[in-house]
C-alpha cells in the first residue's frame, strides 16, 4: 500500500495540471468550510433594504443578493457544502456496492460472471435518469435519499473495476495458497481478494465524485434535489438562469463556482488515473 | 444481415416489456395520484372521476388494460392535460426535441472526429494538449450551466443569438442550444478518437501504408479512421442517452416546445400515462441505437460477422 502511495503522489506532484487542481479543489473546501466565519450574513436572513443587490466589496453583500434579499455569498457556499457531502457520500456507497458485486463476479468466475456482468450491462443502458426521477418522486425528497439513490447508481462502473482487478489477481499464488488450506470461497474473497485491489479502486472513486455531484445538481436544477430554505448549487443557477437579464451575478456566481469546482475535481481525478494506471476491463 | 436485424428486434421485444412493467408499479407506487389539488375534491366527484379513467379497478386488472391499449399503439389519454391524449402531447414536442437531438449528435461527431485525429497526429506537443484541456472543460461543465453562460455572452451582452425562444425553421433560435447539448458528447468523441488513432497509428499496416510512399491525408482516410473509430461506434448509446438528459434541461432552460417538460412534470403530477409514454418514448430510441451501433460496427470492422 505504501509504494502504490508513494508511487502515485510522486507521478501525481510531476503533473502540474493535477496539482493546479488538487490546490482548487482545496481551496474551495477551504472556503465551505471556513467562509461563514467570514460572512456576517446567514444563508436565510431576508435583508429586504438589499433586494437583488449587485455584487460590491464595500456592502454588506460580496456576492450581492437574491430576489428575497439573501446573502449569494452564504447560499451559493452552503450549496457547494451540501454538493460536496453528497460527493463523498455518494461515491463511498457506490465503492461498497461495487467493491463486493465485482469481486464476487471476478473471483467466482465462470457463468456467475457472465450473468453478473450481463445484468450491469443492462442496467448502464437504462435510461437511469428516468428511474432516479421516479425514485425521487416515490420516496419524497429527503437527502439521505439522494445519496442512497446516486450512490446506487454510481456503482456499476466501479463494479467493473473491481471485477477487472479481481481477475488479475485470481491466479495468483496466494490465492492458490488460500484455497489449498480450505478456505470457503466467502473468506477467500473477504480476506484476500478484497484487500488486495482496494487501493486502487478507492483511488479510482476520485472520479466519481464529479460525475455524482453533476448529477446531485442536475437534480436540483430540476427541483428533484435539494429543498428551499436550505441551497443547493443546481437550485441556485436555476433561480439565476430565469434572472439573469436583471441580475447576471445570480447566474455566474454559484455557476462559476460549480463549473471551476467540477473542472478541478476532474482534472484531479484524471491526473490519478494516469498516475496509477487503473484500466477498466 | 436482415435476419440478425429481425431477431435483435425481436429480442428487444421483452426488453421493453419489463422496462414498461417496472415503470407502470414503481409509478403506480407513489403516494397521491393525478387527481390531488390544494383543496381536496368532494369524494363523490373524487370517485366519479377515479372510475372514469379506470383507477377505480383492481392495479393488475389496470395493467392489463394498459398492455392491451399499448398494442393497439394506444398510450391512453393525459390525466393532466385534459382533452389530449398522449399521442397527441409527444406528436406534437416529439419532432422539436428529436431536431435538437439530432443535430447536436450530428455536431458532436462531425467536430469531435477531426479534432480526436488532429490532437493524435499532435501526440505530445502544444496542439495536443490545448485539444484535450478543452476537452476536460466540456465534460467537466454541466449543460445546464453552459447553456446560460452562452445565453448570456451571446444573447445578453452581445446580441448575437436569441436567448429563448422557439420558431419553426429558425436556426437561430437553435444555435445555443445545439452547442451546450452537443459540447458533452464532443469532447467525450474528441477524446475517444485521439486515444484509438494513437493505438492504430501504431499498427504495422500504417507503417507499410507510410513506407509505401502514400501521403498522411490517404493514410488517415483510407487507413487509419476506420478502425479508430470503432470505440466512438460503442459510444453511440451513452451519447444518446446524455443527449436525451440533456434536452430535459435545455429545453426548459431555453423554453424549446420539445418534450423534455414532460418526464418531470409528468411524474410530479402522477400523470401515470404521460410518464409511461414518455418512458417508452425513450426506452425504444436506446434500443434502437444499440442495434444502430452493431450495423455500424459491422462496417467499420469486417472481422465482424452479424448473420452467423
Amino acid at each position: 500500500m505504501s509504494t502504490l502511495f508513494g508511487d502515485a503522489t510522486r507521478r501525481l506532484r510531476a503533473n502540474p495540471a493535477a496539482m493546479c487542481a488538487t490546490i482548487v479543489t482545496l481551496s474551495i473546501v477551504a472556503l465551505t468550510l471556513i467562509g461563514p466565519w467570514f460572512n456576517p450574513n446567514s444563508s436565510e436572513t431576508l435583508d429586504w433594504s438589499h433586494v437583488a443587490s449587485q455584487p460590491a466589496l464595500q456592502s454588506a453583500h460580496w456576492f450581492g443578493t437574491d430576489r428575497l434579499g439573501r446573502d449569494l455569498f452564504a447560499r451559493t457556499l452552503e450549496g457547494a457544502r451540501v454538493s460536496l457531502a453528497v460527493g463523498l457520500v455518494a461515491s463511498a456507497v457506490s465503492l461498497l456496492v461495487g467493491i463486493g458485486y465485482g469481486a464476487v463476479a471476478g473471483y467466482v468466475g465462470g457463468r456467475t460472471d457472465h450473468v453478473m456482468m450481463r445484468g450491469i450491462e443492462i442496467l448502464s443502458g437504462l435510461p437511469l435518469v428516468f428511474f432516479i426521477i421516479f425514485l425521487t418522486v416515490i420516496f419524497g425528497r429527503s437527502v439521505y435519499l439522494l445519496f442512497l439513490s446516486i450512490g446506487a447508481v454510481g456503482w456499476l462502473t466501479m463494479a467493473r473495476i473491481v471485477r477487472g482487478q479481481t481477475l488479475s489477481i485470481r491466479q495468483r499464488e496466494f490465492i492458490e495458497a488460500a484455497v489449498a488450506s480450505g478456505a470457503g470461497t466467502a473468506r477467500i474473497i473477504a480476506k484476500h481478494v478484497i484487500p488486495n485491489v482496494i487501493g486502487p479502486v478507492v483511488v479510482y472513486a476520485t472520479l466519481t465524485v464529479p460525475q455524482i455531484i453533476m448529477f446531485e445538481s442536475f437534480l436540483s436544477f430540476l427541483g428533484l434535489g435539494i429543498q428551499e430554505p436550505h441551497a443547493s448549487l443546481g437550485a441556485l443557477i436555476a433561480e439565476g438562469a430565469g434572472e439573469m437579464e436583471a441580475a447576471p451575478w445570480m447566474l455566474l456566481v454559484p455557476g462559476g463556482l460549480l463549473a471551476l469546482l467540477l473542472l478541478a475535481l476532474n482534472m484531479l481525478g484524471d491526473g490519478l488515473r494516469d498516475a496509477l494506471d487503473v484500466k477498466e476491463r | 444481415m436482415l435476419r440478425y436485424f429481425l431477431t435483435r428486434l425481436a429480442g428487444a421485444v421483452p426488453t421493453l416489456f419489463i422496462i414498461v412493467t417496472i415503470a407502470f408499479f414503481l409509478i403506480r407506487a407513489a403516494p397521491g395520484g393525478p387527481f390531488d389539488q390544494e383543496q381536496t375534491l368532494p369524494p363523490e366527484i373524487m370517485a366519479n372521476l377515479q372510475s372514469a379513467y379506470g383507477l377505480d379497478q383492481p392495479i393488475l386488472t389496470q395493467y392489463g388494460h394498459y398492455l392491451g391499449a399499448l398494442l393497439r399503439g394506444d398510450f391512453g389519454p393525459s390525466f393532466k392535460y385534459k382533452d389530449f391524449s398522449v399521442t397527441e402531447l409527444i406528436g406534437q414536442g416529439f419532432p422539436v426535441t428529436l431536431e435538437l437531438g439530432s443535430v447536436a449528435l450530428a455536431l458532436a461527431l462531425i467536430l469531435g472526429v477531426p479534432i480526436g485525429t488532429f490532437a493524435a497526429l499532435h501526440h505530445n506537443r502544444t496542439a495536443d494538449y490545448a485539444t484535450m484541456s478543452l476537452a476536460v472543460v466540456g465534460i467537466a461543465i454541466p449543460t445546464f450551466v453552459v447553456l446560460p453562460f452562452l445565453g448570456l455572452l451571446f444573447g445578453i451582452y452581445l446580441h448575437w443569438l436569441p436567448v429563448a425562444g422557439w420558431e419553426p425553421g429558425s436556426i437561430r433560435h437553435l444555435a445555443l442550444p445545439v452547442v451546450a447539448l452537443a459540447l458533452p458528447p464532443l469532447s467525450v468523441i474528441a477524446r475517444l478518437v485521439r486515444a484509438s488513432m494513437l493505438e492504430v497509428l501504431r499498427c504495422h499496416f500504417i507503417r507499410t501504408a507510410f513506407a509505401k510512399g502514400l501521403p498522411l491525408r490517404t493514410v488517415i482516410w483510407r487507413h487509419a479512421l476506420r478502425p479508430a473509430l470503432l470505440p466512438v461506434a460503442s459510444y453511440l448509446p451513452p451519447a444518446v442517452a446524455s443527449i436525451m438528459t440533456g434536452s430535459l434541461v435545455v429545453e426548459s432552460i431555453a423554453g424549446l416546445p420539445g418534450i423534455g417538460r414532460y418526464m418531470v412534470q409528468g411524474a410530479l403530477n402522477r400523470d401515470y400515462t404521460l410518464v409511461m409514454g414518455m418512458v417508452i418514448i425513450y426506452s425504444t430510441l436506446l434500443i434502437v441505437m444499440g442495434l444502430v451501433v452493431d450495423l455500424i460496427y459491422a462496417w467499420l470492422d469486417p472481422r465482424v460477422r452479424l448473420d452467423r
